[in-house]
């Protein structure tokens, strides 16, 4: 199909207003937990394991259900399935054995949440503990007690390496050129162990889950989702059923960050909803639960050994990864994985060795989270590229420069790399602070200093995720558009509503997102994660858009008799531009066109439609690492800030910052900015101030208070934001993602910075006032 | 059976209207908010008064609903997100942080909105730094900041 394309972009490229910021600011926009369900619901509650790793001898609930009000008590014996994304190694409610704090044993429903509350106090559980492991390094070892001793058995996705017999779920290699004799050739060396904590996503809409099972066995489930489609084929696989069972319904989502990916604790509600004769049930997280017992980001402990030549070119590289993954790391192996292929960072590295291991441990749950590990990395990988340059007497930036990846730069993995403009993000971040100069202190008890970091990004998913999408018209020709990815405040759905809009030739108001996402009527996504809808979406709408708009002007070349090529649609009319004829598309997008001499009609309701999946990514040989293409594309960007250092309390203040990323094009300019600005913020909360602080798999701080992130009183004064477009080949109109990319030089950046300002460094974040005070102390730098 | 629970009966004004409501002495005002009136705009974030997502006007000052009692509102007068809008006409702030592009994920937007809009009238003309103090009890994960107080100064002002 030859679809005729005329005007140029005029709706793509511009900076449209969100299109559900109406509905936002007046507090009509539905979230999962307002949605009403009257007086049959019930609520949940889940009794936890106490305990980080223990045999589970006895459950008890006999007292609980005598409890007036309960309704349902469930527990794993009555759910033996599995369930996990990668690698399915987790059970809905613990089988057996409890794996971390916070293990959900049992769920409770009752006719309010005070009953469901009273019955946790009732339930028995007999335990016989297990020595755990908390420590990912030491859990790595031969003689580590096991955490799943039947991981062998589990079912797993071909290119995840689990070594049976161990805690290694996933151990991913890079083996390319000649690690031993590449050490010779290096002028400097750095070798360093960075060590990144745990960290928690906190979307400001806690998890909420309402499930509601028909007598006929269909369910249906209301979840704030990022994924209500891989939610439908997870939970349909642990219970055994077929996917068009389940339903699922994704209204707006208050935040996610990742941890609403997968299925974490939408499978409790839907097990306690199965029991419930037809009343809808509800889970609700508290802020304490969804602080350890949704998906929490993976803590790292990272080695890297890093080589230059007396020039600046890098030469070697050795890096070792210890991913904590927690309890279970069903979708956290993947981390791991794309740790390893992206191990380089955005660097030419001829000799590179990697070795990433994802380790059972007895911590909460690691998961996706914004960056999938690339801010982890980048942590500790761009403060030894820093180092280096300092070592061999170069300005961070020229060194950073002279390596960085360029079109055509051989790729850790083998292949080449695809045009970039990483080189001018680097100039454009660098001459934004005056990287170079150096400016006066606030006061002479205080240093200012100034980094820079770079990062590179590839979505991280299957090789065959994809993405559909359809279009509809209305009586009056405006458009309904379908889509399965889910705008989590990104703005998804309103450069979903562009990109349709411009292909269609329509106004960009006259484009209406069918929402919410529900499983039974929208098309199919993958999931929402890996920044890629935008890319992959966004080529499923174009195909949707085009189906579309080649069914009305077919129509209309055979109803005036002229060449389709010659027709356009501008402004939700068809056009001619021979015959200057005109159509507007609502008198035909329903009700067709009469044939001639009033013999019947043609046409009929108009429906586009479009998928897209990428066709080209290839398996990497296990042992090297090494294959044609390991994934789609990947995003690079900079960042810089200033900070200045206070020497009487060891409080970090930054000052300003700079962002530039290559988006390859930008959809909506100001929503790309958006991204880079929040991001940034996020990174920086992460830098300064959040660590999941855990005592022996004991969380200490669950809660605002003690857990802190930035507020509007910590953020810098000023951010400069560059967005920089060299067009992806597969991409729409050139597109390609910047959501989590935002987040991930932050870290090094700010290290960088303290570094340059007071010349410490420190082996991880938060680089909390007390921190830098004491590290400054040890230095000598203060007294 | 389920335990009965003391009633109280309570009046009050709620976004310009009177409303009356039976609640049990132990109900937060979020809870009757959302729950006794349908008013689902305010937002249930922490449940502890940490997050700011179910911020409303009680008598004219700014709280975290989740921290007050129901019963404590007898004769209060309420304004929630959904009493900003008046006869369809959105209030200045809400324009603003649409237009400076304030709002992603929006879980957050309502507290802000009526932060903003309890400072704006009781400090007509904040600074940069008086307008980022009275956010300070409003969380938002998505946004940075930056554009809702850039949207906040702009609606400053306006005429």
């Amino acid at each position: 199909m030859d679809n005729p394309r005329r005007h140029k972009p005029y709706i793509i490229g511009s900076s449209q207003k969100k299109i559900d910021a109406v509905e936002k600011v007046t507090g009509r926009a539905l979230f999962a937990d307002d949605i009403q369900f009257g007086p049959q619901l019930l609520h949940a509650r889940i009794y936890r394991s106490p305990h980080a790793h223990a045999k589970i001898l006895s459950i008890n609930t006999a007292k609980a259900e005598a409890l007036p009000g309960v309704k349902v008590i469930t527990s794993g014996k009555d759910f033996p399935g599995y369930i996990g994304l990668y690698l399915q190694d987790r059970h809905i409610y613990a089988l057996n054995t409890v794996r971390y704090i916070g293990d959900p044993v049992v769920g409770v429903a009752a006719s309010s949440g005070e009953i469901a509350d009273q019955a946790l106090e009732l339930i028995e559980v007999e335990y016989e503990p297990i020595p755990p492991v908390f420590d990912p390094e030491t859990s790595a070892l031969a003689n580590a007690p096991l955490i799943h001793p039947n991981l062998s058995t589990y079912e797993v996705a071909n290119f995840i390496f689990p070594i049976q017999n161990t805690n290694i779920s996933n151990h991913f290699k890079i083996r390319k050129g000649n690690i031993s004799e590449s050490w010779n050739e290096c002028e400097a060396i750095v070798e360093r162990r960075y060590s990144i904590p745990h960290i928690q996503h906190v979307p400001i809409e806690p998890h909420v889950a309402i499930a509601q099972a028909e007598s006929g066995g269909n369910i249906t489930l209301w979840s704030s989702s990022q994924s209500p489609f891989a939610q439908r084929n997870l939970i349909a696989k642990a219970l055994n059923i077929s996917q068009t069972k389940i339903r699922v319904i994704a209204p707006y989502v208050g935040g996610g960050f990742g941890c609403k990916a997968g299925v974490s604790m939408e499978a409790l509600v839907v097990a306690l909803a199965l029991k419930a004769k037809g009343r809808p049930v509800k889970l609700l997280l508290t802020r304490e639960e969804e602080f350890y017992t949704a998906f929490v980001r993976q803590g790292l402990i990272a080695y890297f050994k890093i080589g230059c030549n007396k020039n600046g070119k890098l030469i070697a590289m050795e890096n070792r990864f210890y991913w904590d993954g927690g309890a279970y790391t069903e979708y956290g192996v993947n981390i791991t994985r794309a740790s390893g292929y992206s191990s380089s960072g955005p660097y030419e590295v001829p000799n590179i060795q990697t070795d990433s291991f994802c380790v059972y441990t007895n911590h909460p749950v690691g998961g996706p989270m914004r960056g999938f590990g690339m801010p982890e990395m980048h942590a500790g990988l761009e403060q030894c590229i820093d180092e280096l340059a300092y070592k061999i007497n170069m300005s961070p930036v020229e060194f950073r420069k002279i390596n960085c990846l360029r079109q055509d730069s051989i790729l850790v993995t083998g292949s080449k790399m695809h045009p970039t403009g990483l080189l001018d993000c680097i100039e454009k971040t660098a001459e934004a602070i005056q990287f170079e100069t150096k400016q006066k202190p606030s006061s002479d008890k205080k240093r200012r200093g100034k980094g820079i970091a770079l990062m590179w990004k590839a979505p991280a998913m299957p090789p065959n995720a994809g993405s559909s999408a359809w279009v509809e018209m209305a009586e009056d020709g405006r458009i309904i558009l379908g889509v399965g990815g889910q705008d989590l405040g990104q703005g998804a759905f309103t450069i979903a509503a562009q990109m349709a809009a411009e292909i269609l030739g329509v106004p960009y108001e006259w484009v209406k997102v069918s929402t919410p996402i529900d499983t039974q009527t929208s098309p199919y996504e993958w999931q929402t994660v890996a920044s890629r809808l935008t890319w992959s979406m966004g080529n499923a709408i174009v195909k949707a858009a085009d189906d579309a708009r080649y069914q009305l002007l077919d129509l209309a070349a055979s109803y005036w008799g002229e060449d389709i090529n010659n027709l356009d649609i501008v402004n939700g009319v068809i056009v001619s531009y021979k015959s200057e004829r005109e159509l507007p598309i609502k008198d035909i997008a329903i009700y067709g066109l009469p044939k001639d001499d009033n013999s019947g009609w043609m046409g009929g309701p108009i429906r586009g439609r479009g998928n897209f999946m990428p066709s080209y990514v290839t398996g990497l040989d296990p042992e090297t690492g090494q294959g044609e293409r390991a994934v789609v594309h990947y995003t690079t960007g900079a960042q810089a800030v200033e900070v200045e250092v206070d020497l009487l309390t060891g409080q970090v203040d930054i000052l300003r910052c700079s962002a530039a990323f290559d988006v390859g094009k930008a959809i909506n300019p100001d929503l790309v900015r958006a991204q880079m600005e929040g991001g940034f913020v996020q990174g920086l909360s992460s830098a300064l101030f959040e660590a999941l602080k855990l005592e022996n798999g004991i969380l200490l701080n669950p809660s605002f208070v003690d857990y802190r992130i930035a507020t509007a009183t910590d953020i810098p004064k000023e951010i400069s934001t560059f967005i920089i477009e060299v067009p992806q080949d597969d991409g729409p109109w050139g597109a390609r993602g910047i959501g989590e990319h935002a987040m991930v030089p932050t870290i090094p950046a700010i290290a960088n910075a303290i570094y340059d300002a007071v010349g410490i460094r420190l082996e991880g974040p938060p680089f909390t006032s007390e921190k830098v005070y004491l590290a400054m102390l040890e230095a000598g730098i203060v007294l | 059976m389920e335990q009965p629970t003391l009633q109280h009966k309570i009046s009050f004004l709620i976004n310009g209207e009177t409303e009356e409501c039976e609640v049990p002495g132990n109900m937060t005002l979020l809870d009757m908010i959302r729950d006794k009136l349908s008013l689902t705009g305010t937002k249930n974030g922490c449940y502890s008064g940490e997050c700011g997502a179910c911020t409303v006007l009680l008598n004219g000052q700014p709280v975290n609903s989740c921290l007050v009692l129901a019963v404590e509102c007898n004769n209060a007068e309420i304004i929630t997100i959904e009493g900003l809008e008046i006869d369809g006409r959105l209030d200045v702030i809400q324009q603003a942080i649409i237009e400076h592009g304030g709002v992603q994920c929006g879980f957050c937007t309502p507290g802000i909105l009526i932060s903003a809009k309890a400072l704006l009238e009781r400090n007509p003309s904040p600074t940069t730094w008086e307008i980022k103090s009275a956010l300070v009890g409003n969380l938002c994960r998505c946004t940075g900041y930056f554009r809702i107080i850039e949207a906040i100064e702009k609606a400053s002002q306006l005429p």
